[in-house]
């Protein structure tokens, strides 16, 4: 940096010729062509190692075994799949159900975690210290442990399906699930999904709108009420015009197991109350050291104006708090989305688990395990993505 | 499991890498400057590969590393053992980790050729069964539609199971468990209503591992072929033939009445196929370079094969296994050595 050093109106006498070794700019271009052309060689050493002992040692090399007949069977999938499909298929179904336990789990894990953040702070001494126990407590056992724990609670404690509780009509608990009745198979529940998406639309369209008014007329719409009419109207509009089907699909007892209704089996029931609970402990303290950093002057000055606790905390407290909350939040949810592939351990069928199957059966590990690394990699990528995006948007607004 | 995947990418790194003790020259010049042999086991499966108290291992599979050290070392000693996981176990002999898989292993057409393995002689016939608590009250399992059953992943048994449903046109429900021990805890707790493995290694697992082992019934049907046996890297012919050919060994003594206890009064047997054997007359043994006492180590030390047999899984065991085809050639079984000579 030696030239921009020397200001225009610096006494400096003219530069001296430097070599080129000498110059710095130079220099530091040398290097990184070095270390760029080091990194090259080492990876194309690593890749034809690879080829090469792979090829002597007669391993079949290649992403071509994803067409060819999985023959093995999934517990649980989202998509039509039978043993007769692809390990393409297989994988896929592997990546959905990671998909599913990671976005709940993410939802739920922000609901629970900023409950129990806020309970810590609460002034309510058995609030806050219970609150604090689950969060030291969680936080400090490894999530696998937990895993096994509640797997085990729930296999060892419930009865067999011909003994399954039935607390509520048409509910049964056994240690083969949850089952619960669903609505039996009918066109128009799609049409019902989709009135439903919207209605959610119109609502946020509607909030923006009303948001606008105000601030242009003074004028308050009650949004609120408005959104909760859409919401039910809209769907309950398309059922009816469907011919309004009442007909349930409620599990029944045949032979080893209960058919129909709805499932929750036992391994996604664990999973998901695993991975929500122990990351809900990290989501707290993060929401408790957001809304802590934000200046108690700023909460008396809010009552001051004569605002309410619910809107102190709503329109002064958490936009401030969120800007230090975000970023910690999304790491959290990275980790509760890697975490799930400890599914493995107690028998759900994540990608892992999946892809694990596929690299044993087929002898492809460097390709499962490259499967594997691209869709992780891309999963937490995307979720950065957003979370980068969220974080911008609530950032403070500098003018 | 994470740890799975960073033993998966180290693999990956190793055989990167090129692994280069493991393939720079035939597997036995790195096995005699070890001075051990490294076998791959399973985790804990009574019978045939299980640890005791003491850290000693035991079990038929573990007896076939302990002849392969003793036909190489005369030491039945020189054995170190990793235990594998079902899902572990090919990369481990792939990146050359381990010299030997002798883990209850199924010969099968893909794994001789794209998984670059080659299989020694089956030491255990086996067949896949069903295991299922009594009180369920089924009997075959052609009843057993709509079931759920607990399996381990990444075996040919996961395979067979669904292709005996598949072509009973029957369902079943999966649940795939990696772990042995927590898949055992699946069944016993009544997640699943069957359990499925080699039939050998249910009987194990039934009678050492159940509450009650009398609440649970081996079903008759046998749904598949599970021929057992070590497995070495492909391409190192030498090696493959040393484990081959003490495989051989210990059914030959079988055959021709040599055992452990009356080895020694064999050496002078007139017999020339005992004598070839336990190189009294000269010549397998170098053939094979090792020395010549390499069959007659093997069998001093370890016995052969019914010994093996009848010491690890055989019907005075735990197990109570009979030798059913895994009887000599002789008595109507399946196990035939190719002629010593």
């Amino acid at each position: 940096m030696a030239i921009s050093t020397r200001g225009p109106g610096s006494l400096a006498p003219q530069a001296p010729r430097r070599s080129l070794i000498n110059d710095p700019n130079v220099r530091a271009i040398f290097f990184q062509i070095l270390v760029l052309g080091g990194v090259v060689l080492l990876g194309w050493y690593l890749v034809s190692n690879v080829l090469e002992n792979l090829a002597r040692q007669n391993i079949a090399t290649g992403f071509s075994f994803l067409d060819r007949e999985a023959s093995f069977a999934i517990g649980e999938s989202m998509i039509a799949y039978s043993p007769a499909s692809s390990y393409s298929q297989a994988l896929f179904v592997g990546f959905l159900n990671t998909i599913k336990v990671a976005v709940l789990g993410i939802f739920l894990a922000t609901i629970l975690g900023t409950i129990i953040g806020i309970a810590r702070l609460s002034s309510n001494f058995l609030v806050a210290k219970l609150a604090s126990i689950y969060v030291e407590v969680i936080r400090n056992v490894p999530v696998l442990l937990q895993l096994f724990f509640w797997y085990a609670v729930i296999s060892e404690s419930l009865p067999g399906p011909r003994q399954a509780l039935n607390p509520v009509p048409g509910v049964f608990l056994s240690n083969r699930g949850m089952k619960f009745p669903g609505l039996a198979d009918d066109p128009i529940w799609t049409w019902v999904g989709l009135a439903l998406v919207a209605a959610i639309v119109g609502v946020w369209l509607l909030a923006r709108w009303a948001r606008k008014r105000q601030e242009a007329t003074g004028q308050q719409f009650p949004v609120v009420l408005a959104s909760i009419g859409v919401l039910v109207a809209l769907p309950l509009l398309t059922w009816a015009a469907g011919g309004a089907p009442t007909a349930l699909d409620v599990p029944e007892l045949q032979g080893f197991n209960f058919r129909g209704g709805i499932n929750i089996s036992p391994e996604f029931a664990a999973l998901l109350l695993g991975l929500v609970i122990y990351t809900a402990s990290f989501i707290a303290e993060i929401v408790r050291s957001g809304i802590r950093a934000v200046n108690w002057g700023q909460t008396e000055a809010a009552s001051a104006l004569g605002l309410h606790r619910g809107e102190v905390l709503r329109l002064v407290v958490l936009p401030q708090a969120l800007r230090i909350i975000v970023p910690p939040t999304t790491s959290q949810y990275l980790n509760l989305t890697k975490n799930s592939s400890l599914a493995v351990a107690i028998g759900y069928p994540d990608l892992v688990s999946v892809a694990n199957t596929t690299l044993n059966q087929t002898g492809q590990a460097i390709e499962a395990v490259s499967i594997m690394m691209a869709v992780y990699l891309t999963i937490s990528l995307g979720i950065s993505l957003f979370m980068n995006w969220y974080n911008t948007r609530i950032a403070l607004v500098e003018r | 499991m994470k740890t799975k995947i960073i033993a998966a990418m180290g693999t990956a790194l190793a055989i990167a890498l090129g692994s280069t003790a493991a393939f720079a020259g035939p597997t036995l010049n790195a096995v005699k400057q070890k001075g051990f042999v490294q076998c791959g086991v399973n985790t804990g499966l009574p019978g045939f590969s299980n640890p005791d108290s003491q850290g000693n291992w035991t079990g038929l599979d573990v007896d076939f590393c302990r002849a392969v050290a003793a036909a190489i070392f005369g030491d039945a000693k020189a054995v170190r053992f990793t235990p594998l996981s079902a899902q572990q176990r090919f990369t481990a002999l792939q990146s050359g980790e381990i010299d030997i898989l002798s883990r209850n292993t199924t010969w099968t057409l893909t794994r001789d050729t794209s998984l670059g393995l080659n299989f020694a002689p089956t030491t255990f016939y086996d067949g896949q069964g069903f295991m299922v608590p009594k009180a369920l009250g089924v009997s075959s399992a052609t009843e057993l539609n709509g079931a759920t059953v607990c399996v381990q992943p990444g075996t040919t048994t996961e395979l067979n199971l669904a292709d005996y449903f598949r072509a009973k046109g029957m369902q079943f429900q999966p649940v795939v468990i990696e772990s042995f021990d927590e898949v055992n805890a699946a069944f016993f707790s009544g997640r699943c209503d069957v359990y499925t493995t080699d039939a050998s290694g249910m009987a194990s697992i039934r009678s050492t591992l159940a509450p009650n082992p009398d609440d649970y019934i081996i079903l008759p049907e046998l749904i598949s072929k599970e021929p057992l046996g070590p497995a070495v890297r492909h391409g190192d012919d030498e090696f493959y033939d040393i484990v081959k050919w003490t495989v051989y060994a210990t059914l030959e003594a079988e055959e021709k009445g040599v055992n452990s206890g009356n080895v020694d009064e064999m050496l002078k047997s007139q017999d020339p196929t005992i004598q070839r054997l336990l190189g009294s007359t000269p010549g397998v043994g170098q053939a094979l370079g090792l020395d010549e006492k390499w069959a007659y180590n093997v069998i001093k030390t370890v016995g052969n094969y019914g010994e093996i047999f009848e010491r690890n899984v055989g019907v005075k065991t735990a197990l109570k296994l009979e030798r059913g085809p895994n009887a000599l050639w002789t008595n109507g079984g399946l196990m035939y050595a190719m002629p010593v000579r």
